[in-house]
């Protein structure tokens, strides 16, 4: 219970120093950087979210336990959360930084992608009765979705021209991590706000993958009383 | 050549519905097991099971030749399979039904083999008709036909007499005759007149029974 | 094994061509969907840059309204099983995987022609780039769309749901071939596209190792 206050605390005081920690003057972006401490850290953590869920979708394919497919489930669910968030603030941004909402740049396209896979993941799931088959398509389609994402995330963005820093064109190098230099403080609030994040991540999925795997315990104790 | 067929604690369940739980065997060359019990007892599923076409949801099923243990990709060298759920390919003749099978499980010499097995089953003259046009009979004596053509050690049967007339009656009584001599047949069945076709049984009902005795005490 | 999936191949071919079941139709779609773009579009002038996305518009929906079939038949009809007691998973999928590659091949070759015909602004200048980008496209495609056939053969909505889960695995392939189509509209050289040629092929060894991997998931319950 503790640690969760603790958090909130965490995470609120990051949310604050995001606005007024003084981050330097960077050519192009000037306050409008600000946006990497919230935008930055959602996008990696949806990334790693829908990496874990094909860790468990594998899991689940190897024991066949329904509860790794559970697992599998919540992970892409926050994935695909974290994916909208960043989609959100990314679109608003941009509106303001590029002068449209959407501008079809690669690292949107792939982000786009990402909302289209989990979206179709979850059609998927739901057009499917049958626990173990569902399970087990849905793991498959994870994973073959998943090994195209990095043909968005690595390649795309270097074949062609975007707005993104670290696109191609960039001189300070293509690649999906944004490598421009961060003042000092700036690189500390990150980092800082990624590990806020990504504790935020392991509580949420934590508690929603209980949840579920209680669900299913419960409703097997009905059913064998009836 | 040594076969045996293990079935090692096999339970399965769907979801939540237990169908059977710590089914037992051992089968060697010659020997014989029927499958009993009433309309949903599991027979068809523990068949599946046994032919590699389901995962039990635990315990194992074993082949083993002369000791070795035979890769569950290779089962289908082994196993002959007829069923009621089991369908062909309507838009191909009897005899191309067999043609692709034997090329498929990439057999030599494959013309002599389904002139063989079409003589059977008595279908020989009727071999170049599509499947679509075959009465109900005579597609399940197709079936045997295609189930037949490898020769395999490990015979299953699913309701084998569904929709046999009497002289296909005896056919599958001879034909579980000569399997017997060399090789495992299985059959599962809802006729008491069946179950004489081999030598054990396991009733599903009766472990039903037992299972639920288990759970009292 | 490589006589199995031939025969694998063979059967599906076979019965293609005596049931007529996907290719009248499929013929029939492109023939649709390119009048329909005509008359959606008559009177005005297209860039070739807009007719070369259209193009893989109309590949898209094309393999997606033929390929699924391999599978969905086989679930349909109920003769799977005849399949899982004869060969193992793996054959089955590379015979299936080559009935579509021929398929998606013979859908290409028809809708280029077709396009070529009607499109007046569509003037290729580098045929090698446009080649390639339709045979490595093909490739791609029809790889990503077997497993994905294999999987929607099992769902309950098979038609709706085959493009919707078909189409976020494809975008990067189809990104890449219509930048292709379009640089070889431009006239570019076959060596200015290396780039798009590693990505088409590595995304076709990619999706097929992955494909092959676990195909005996889907295939066997
Ligand atoms: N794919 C499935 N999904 C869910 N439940 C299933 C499935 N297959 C079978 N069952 C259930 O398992 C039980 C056993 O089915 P099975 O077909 O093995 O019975 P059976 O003994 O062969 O019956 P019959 O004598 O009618 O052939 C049934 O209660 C059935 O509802
Ligand atoms: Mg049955």
């Amino acid at each position: 219970m503790i640690w969760k206050f603790l958090l909130g605390v965490y995470i609120a005081i990051i949310t604050i120093l995001a606005f007024v920690i003084p981050i330097g003057f960077i050519p192009g972006l000037g306050e409008r950087a600000r946006i990497i401490f919230l935008h930055v850290p959602s996008a990696w953590l949806s990334v790693i979210a829908f990496f874990v869920a094909m860790i468990y979708a594998v899991r689940y394919l190897r024991s066949k336990n329904i509860y790794e497919d559970v697992k599998s489930a919540a992970s892409a669910e926050i994935g695909f959360l974290f994916c909208f968030v960043t989609t959100v603030t990314g679109s608003i941004w941009a509106k303001f930084n590029w002068g449209s909402f959407w501008n079809w740049d690669p690292r949107e396209t792939s982000i786009f992608v990402l909302l289209l896979i989990y979206g179709a993941y979850f059609v998927l799931r739901s057009a499917i009765e049958v626990e173990e088959r569902k399970a087990t398509l849905s793991a498959v389609y994870s994973i073959i979705a998943f090994v195209t994402v990095p043909f968005f995330i690595f390649i795309m963005p270097r074949i062609m021209p975007g707005l993104h820093p670290g696109s191609k064109g960039d001189p300070e190098g293509a690649g999906p991590v944004v490598t421009f230099k961060m003042d000092p403080n700036m690189r500390i609030l990150f980092f800082a706000s990624l590990l806020g994040f990504t504790l935020v991540y392991l509580w949420i999925f934590k508690l929603r993958s209980r949840m579920e795997i209680l669900k299913i315990k419960i409703q097997n104790k009905i059913y064998q009383e009836v | 050549m040594e076969f045996r067929l293990i079935g090692k604690d096999i339970r399965k369940s769907f979801g939540r519905l237990l169908v059977f739980d710590s089914i037992n065997f051992e089968l060697i060359n010659g020997s014989s097991l029927a499958i009993a019990g009433k309309n949903g007892s599991g027979k068809s599923t523990l068949v599946k099971i046994i032919a590699g076409l389901l995962s039990p949801s635990s315990g194992e099923v074993i082949y083993q030749v002369d000791g070795r243990e035979i890769d569950k990709l290779d089962w289908f060298k082994f196993v002959g399979f007829v069923a009621p759920y089991l369908q062909l390919y309507d838009e191909f003749t009897g005899y191309e039904n067999l043609e692709i099978l034997a090329k498929i499980r990439g057999l030599k010499s494959y013309e002599a083999k389904i002139k063989n097995v079409l003589e059977r089953v008595n279908l020989y003259s009727r071999r170049d008709d599509l499947v679509r046009g075959y009465s109900s009979g005579m597609k399940q004596r197709l079936k045997y036909a295609c189930a037949l053509l490898h020769d395999p050690i490990v015979l299953i049967l699913d309701e084998p007499t569904s929709n046999l007339d009497s002289e296909g009656v005896e056919m599958v009584w001879a034909i579980a005759e000569e399997q017997k001599k060399n090789g495992i047949l299985i059959v599962a069945t809802n006729e008491p007149e069946e179950l004489k076709m081999c030598d054990e049984v396991i009733n599903l009902d009766e472990l039903k029974l037992k299972m639920k005795r288990q759970i009292v005490k | 094994m490589l006589s199995s999936i031939w025969a694998i191949f063979l059967k599906d071919l076979k019965s293609e061509i005596r049931t007529r079941y996907a290719l009248n139709a499929l013929l029939m779609f492109v023939v649709v969907t390119i009048s329909m773009i005509l008359f959606a579009t008559a009177g005005e002038v297209m860039s070739g840059e807009l007719l070369s996305g259209l193009l893989w518009v109309v590949i898209f929906f094309s393999a997606m309204s033929g390929l699924s079939r391999t599978f969905v038949s086989e679930e349909d009809r109920g003769t799977v099983i005849f399949l899982q007691l004869a060969t193992r998973p793996s054959v089955v999928y590379f015979g299936k995987l080559l009935f579509n590659l021929v398929l998606i091949f013979g859908i290409n070759f028809f809708v280029v022609i077709a396009y070529l015909l009607t499109m007046e602004n569509f003037k290729v200048k580098s045929f090698d780039v446009f080649l390639s980008a339709l045979i490595l496209g093909g490739l791609g495609l029809a790889s990503a769309s077997t497993i994905i056939a294999a999987i929607i053969a099992k769902a309950n909505t098979k038609g709706t749901l085959y493009p919707v889960l078909s189409f976020p695995v494809l975008l990067p392939l189809l990104i890449t071939t219509i930048n292709m189509t379009q640089l070889s509209i431009e006239g570019a050289k076959l060596a200015e596209t290396f780039g798009h040629l590693r990505i088409l092929f590595s995304y076709f060894v990619v999706v097929v190792i992955a494909s092959y991997l676990l195909f005996d998931y889907i295939w066997k319950e």
